[in-house]
């Protein structure tokens, strides 16, 4: 073992120095870089929410102008959907998904640190926008006419447009890469109901991006031509119509919100069956429930426009489109009330968090079909009822399994477990914060209150929710903060966590935390759905030959398998570490900002560097590439 | 299943196919792109369906002669693309380099009459700033036209590798993922072609 172990490091080597940093292309690197990024991303949306919430503590306060509110607001949400929820779980994807299903790396290497450049770019490029004072500022959904040329002369959505195309990129890369690696890379033996409810998760969070990030590309691209080049898609004078972006920008967000909570939702499946000791119940209803809330989200967008005034044929089929998510959404939670029923739960801090998931998850559900019928959406379409709703489903939905998946796979990540204590309290801060902080926007929103006002008169009953409003957002930041100092506490001075301290039953527990660069000293070979309860021959990232083990030495190797049954059919032989994605990216922010502020020699050599870095990244090289 | 699976060293160190995970890497990035096609049609028939009249504004019925030929040529550079892919299966260099040759040949034709001759010609009757019906069709011809330089880079390169002789019978996965991605951007022309070109007709 002690030689095959030198073998693989010889052949999987990492580079350490800030060229190594750069150009790394290890899946577990790259993975934990999106978690870091994400969680700063989400603490700045954090920061947002909380000057959003002190402005609004009481009646007519002017913490802020008008005008930064707007961009707070704007910013908030575009940061919490495409810069800290999407990445945080890509990232969770990013590491695990090669763990779970046994392989070295993520199918495509070098477009994996592609993904994560475009990523970081985009959320500086977006808040960068602040240093010139014009963030976008039309909100997340940036409705046509406000956002257009008349109405918002500024830089602020050009920031937008090009931001948001430039991180679709990102997210579609990432895509594809957890498609391919999830139907090609699988360990021997996975077949496709063996495959990790997360890895499903995964698969219908990345099917969903492939489907649903081209109308907000085309979208931006519209406005951007509008905006720019004073082409027509949304002005009605000229045979535009601004509904048009309505229906493009809802065909994506529909989806979008049901995307961030997909790989959520295959978070909770993985947590609940260690901390009960109990396989999950239902696993083929799970894994179908995953799929259709996919595809049902894509049948739902009209029901962000009732209000719009569209035929009422249109609202009677997308209300009742809207009511079946109910059906896989619900199946899942049953799911997991089931398999702790049956199970015998510890409850751990993971588990807390998933518990606390479910609970404003079915919270967010009930008012979620509250807002599924037509007349009840149009008497409370923009006011802070909606608010609370998709903070429940959302951050509900979203935040609290992320959170859950912080401590679950913290020590597989870190090599050492954080503090349940301090896990425990964080929990409660954070359980109890919400709820103070969410709650009460029902009732405001039920009294009139609009979403997105800057300010309000007393006198209106809002003023008593809305202070609870701000007391409980600080309360859930403090629990947000302990997590955060639990998490850097713990790396250094927690227990030391062994390959596999919750008796986790996937194959990421069968290895050494954190892992070594090649993840497993062979490639095993799969009996089970649940491989480290049922094979007590893995361990130590080892299987023996005897066993079914593939130790593929000899070069940068995984093994890739077929679809269906996951019979081995290649080698592959990976790429190695590659600058030139960085440079990619670089070439491309540099080309953005050109076009931002019109400057045609930047834009130049924006361009240049774009055609010789992707030049450079493709030259061959007589590697033993594949391609 | 132990028992059947071969061992690691008889497996193949290169695939092509659907046995190659970069095939399937292809296979993604077109359907991705072929949703980014469908919301620029659909885009087309929403805001068609608002006017009273098709094309708007007095401009005239789109000429149909040029976007056809276009299209024969576009079309007709699938066939020698395909033997190209065929041809390495198979073996043969030859087939290989005089397919993807004259396959670049044909593309660039394509782009030359789109810029050179169609373009002018509209210009001359509606602009992009005109009304939505020009927007329109500017950005999805442009679009597609970008689609076509794309491809045609991803040509040059495959060109160029296949002249040094990087690729055999075996390891062609490359020339492939090429040949899908050169008769996706042909087929997108077919629906460019029925939605810009044919429905005002209708």
């Amino acid at each position: 073992m002690t030689t095959l172990s030198e073998k693989l490091s010889e052949s999987w080597h990492r580079r350490w120095g800030i060229a190594g940093w750069i150009s790394t292309t290890d899946h577990k690197r790259i993975g934990l870089r999106y978690l870091y990024t994400g969680f700063v991303f989400l603490i700045l949306a954090g920061i947002e929410a909380l000057i959003i919430r002190t402005q609004l503590a009481g009646a007519n306060l002017n913490v802020v102008t008008a005008e930064a509110y707007n961009q707070l607001f704007s910013m908030h949400g575009l940061t919490m959907m495409f810069l800290a929820a999407t990445p945080v779980l890509s990232g969770f994807g990013n590491y695990f998904m090669p763990l779970m299903v046994g392989a070295r790396d993520m199918a495509f290497p070098r477009l994996n640190a592609f993904g994560y450049w475009v990523f970081l770019g985009a959320g500086l490029f977006l808040n960068s926008a602040f240093l010139i004072g014009q963030a976008p500022n039309a909100g997340w959904f940036n409705y046509v006419p406000l956002s257009d040329a008349t109405f918002s002369p500024g830089l602020n959505i050009e920031f937008y447009t090009l931001g948001i195309i430039f991180i679709g990129i990102s997210n579609t890369t990432g895509a594809i890469n957890f498609l391919v690696t999830a139907f090609k890379l699988r360990a021997p033996g996975m077949s496709l109901n063996r495959i990790p409810i997360f890895v499903w998760g995964e698969v219908a969070f990345a099917l969903t991006i492939i489907f649903a990030l081209p109308p907000l590309t085309v979208a931006n691209l519209f406005l951007f031509l509008e905006r720019r080049f004073g082409f027509h898609f949304f002005d009605v004078a000229a045979g535009g119509d601004p509904v048009l972006w309505q229906h493009l920008f809802w065909i994506f967000g529909h989806p979008e919100v049901y995307l961030v909570v997909l790989p959520a939702f295959g978070l909770v499946s993985a947590i609940v069956p260690t901390f009960t000791r109990q396989r999950m119940i239902g696993y083929t209803y799970i894994v179908l429930a995953e799929v259709g809330v996919a595809l049902i989200s894509f049948g739902v967008w009209v029901h962000h426009m009732f209000a719009v005034g569209l035929p009422d044929i249109a609202l009677g089929f997308v209300s009742a489109a809207s009511f079946m998510v109910v059906i896989p959404s619900a199946v899942q939670v049953f799911a997991w009330i089931g398999t702790s029923i049956a199970g015998r739960p510890k409850l751990g801090t993971p588990l807390l968090f998933v518990y606390g998931f479910i609970v404003l998850f079915v919270v967010g559900g009930l008012t979620g079909a509250m807002l599924g019928a037509v007349p009840f959406d149009q008497a409370t379409t923009d006011t802070y009822f909606v608010v609370a709703h998709f903070h429940y489903v959302l951050a509900g939905g979203a935040v609290f399994p992320m959170f859950g998946g912080l401590y679950y796979w913290g020590p597989k990540m870190t090599g050492r477990i954080m503090s349940e204590t301090w896990g425990k309290i964080s929990f409660w801060l954070m359980f109890g914060g919400f709820n103070l902080a969410f709650f009460p926007m029902h009732i405001a929103g039920l009294l009139g209150q609009p979403r997105r006002t800057y300010t309000y008169d007393t006198g209106l009953g809002w003023d008593t929710p809305n202070l609870w409003s701000t007391i409980g957002s600080f309360i859930l930041a403090l629990g947000i903060l302990i997590t955060v100092i639990n998490w850097f506490w713990s790396r250094r001075h927690g227990p030391v966590a062994g390959n596999d301290p919750w008796g986790g039953e996937t194959l990421e527990w069968a290895t050494t935390s954190p892992p070594p660069v090649y993840n497993f000293l062979t490639v095993p070979e799969i009996r089970s759905r649940e491989p480290m309860w049922d094979q007590p021959e893995l361990h130590d990232g080892y299987q023996s030959p005897e066993m079914g083990g593939r130790p593929l030495t000899g070069g940068h190797l995984t093994l890739a398998t077929s679809s269906l049954d996951a019979a081995p059919q290649a080698k592959v032989h990976m790429p190695h570490d590659s600058i030139w994605p960085f440079l990619v990216v670089l070439a491309i922010v540099v080309f953005l900002y050109g076009i931002v502020f019109t400057a045609p020699m930047v834009v130049g050599v924006g361009v240049g560097g774009i055609f010789g870095s992707v030049i450079g990244w493709f030259f061959p090289r007589g590697e033993t590439q594949e391609l | 299943m132990t028992a059947e699976s071969p061992p690691v060293n008889s497996l193949p160190d290169v695939t092509s196919g659907p046995r190659s995970y970069a095939w399937w890497g292809m296979v993604w990035l077109i359907l991705t792109e072929s949703a980014l096609f469908a919301m620029l049609i659909f885009s087309y028939f929403y805001l068609r369906f608002r006017e009273p009249t098709w094309p708007p504004d007095g401009i005239d019925l789109p000429a149909l002669m040029l976007p056809l030929i276009m299209g024969v040529i576009l079309w007709s550079s699938s066939i020698p693309v395909h033997l190209a892919a065929r041809g390495i299966k198979a073996g043969s260099q030859t087939r290989l380099r005089w397919g993807l040759l004259i396959g670049f040949i044909l593309g660039t034709a394509f782009l030359i009459l789109q810029l050179f001759i169609e373009y002018p010609q509209t210009w001359q009757e509606f602009t992009p700033q005109t009304n939505a019906y020009g927007s329109l069709f500017y950005t999805i011809t442009g679009f597609h036209g970008f689609h076509v330089f794309i491809g045609l880079s991803i040509s040059l390169w495959v060109q160029v590798r296949a002249w040094g002789g990087a690729f055999s019978a075996q390891r062609h996965v490359g020339v492939q993922s090429f040949a899908l991605y050169w008769h996706f951007v042909d087929v997108a022309w077919l629906f460019i072609l029925l939605t810009l070109y044919i429905s005002p007709y209708l």
